[in-house]
């Protein structure tokens, strides 16, 4: 596993914020060189640290204005296919994650949808009728915020 | 307020938010100019917030993901606040969100194993303030994790 120094960790923090950030940039920030930055970003692209990029939009303004996290459980363990399940449910659009999960359900999906109205058709004909399907339980998204996580 | 062009831009941007402007305007089948202007806008308008780099904590020693469910006493009236208030103040929360259904919280919680998962559970989530209810769902597996909008 990857040892970070504070600098490393400086390094994440400042990309988490913003990943278009130049390496130049950072450097001035930290108070190191332009190429010693560079190679501690490739180090920690190299090491799988920062797996890539995200784009932040605002989803309102681009009419997504509900997201919804499901919790589904299988209607019928061992005779459902696992498989056909995540085929089915990684192909609709509308679901952005989906996690296979221990507990009170077996799935834990994000959906955006333009309304209220939307995400009823959406769970009407496209998650109800998924493979295996059982109950299924909405939780509406009122807000929500991303942390740094534990970097130090 | 956004056209097709946005859309498109928009949608092969979420695809590799790394590429340059020429590559993303090519693939968009628009001017390089025009894509920059276009960025320049949105940017502006506050629908393109940003890029953020995104962390493998697997890489840096977080084996253990749980999402945790929690029902607030909807007696106190400040409990969303205090509680909130409360969970930012614990690194290994990588995410708050709040709910209108069965549950009123979910925090994203990192661990570096099970032995840490239990110490953080025990000394800072039991201890976060107006826990009603609080049920577990440990993460197995990522089957899906594109956060690409269907544009």
């Amino acid at each position: 596993m990857i040892d970070l120094d504070d600098i490393d960790r400086a390094i994440l923090r400042a990309l988490q914020q913003d990943a278009t950030v130049k390496t130049a940039e950072l450097g001035r920030r930290l108070g190191i060189s332009q190429p010693a930055a560079w190679r501690r970003v490739r180090r920690l692209q190299e090491a799988g640290v920062i797996k890539g990029r995200r784009l932040d939009l605002d989803r309102e303004a681009l009419g997504f204005g509900v997201t919804v996290f499901l919790g589904i459980k299988l209607a019928t363990h061992g005779r459902v296919s696992l498989a056909d399940f995540e085929r089915a449910v990684t192909a609709i659009p509308e679901v952005l994650t989906v996690q296979h999960v221990l507990g009170r359900y077996d799935y834990r999906l994000m959906v955006v949808a333009r309304d209220l109205a939307d995400f009823e058709r959406v769970l009407r004909r496209r998650i109800m009728t998924l493979p295996g399907a059982g109950e299924v339980e909405a939780n509406v998204v009122l807000s929500e915020e991303r942390r740094p996580g534990p970097i130090g | 307020m956004l056209d097709n062009t946005d859309r498109r831009l928009l949608r092969h941007l979420q695809a590799d938010p790394t590429q340059s402007v020429a590559d993303l305007a090519r693939a968009s089948g628009v001017a390089a100019s025009k894509a920059y202007k276009r960025l320049e806008r949105m940017e502006e308008l506050g629908v393109l917030k940003g890029q953020r780099a995104v962390i493998d904590w697997h890489a840096l020693g977080y084996a253990v993901e749980v999402s945790l469910r929690v029902s607030l006493d909807k007696t106190e009236p400040q409990a969303f606040d205090r509680f909130i208030a409360a969970a930012r103040e614990v690194p290994e929360v990588t995410e708050i969100q709040t709910f209108l259904g069965r549950v009123d919280v979910r925090l994203t919680v990192l661990a570096r194993d099970m032995p840490h998962y239990q110490h953080l559970y025990r000394s800072r989530i039991l201890t976060l303030p107006h826990i009603t209810e609080i049920e577990a769902l440990m993460h197995v597996a990522t089957i899906k994790d594109v956060e690409a909008l269907p544009l």
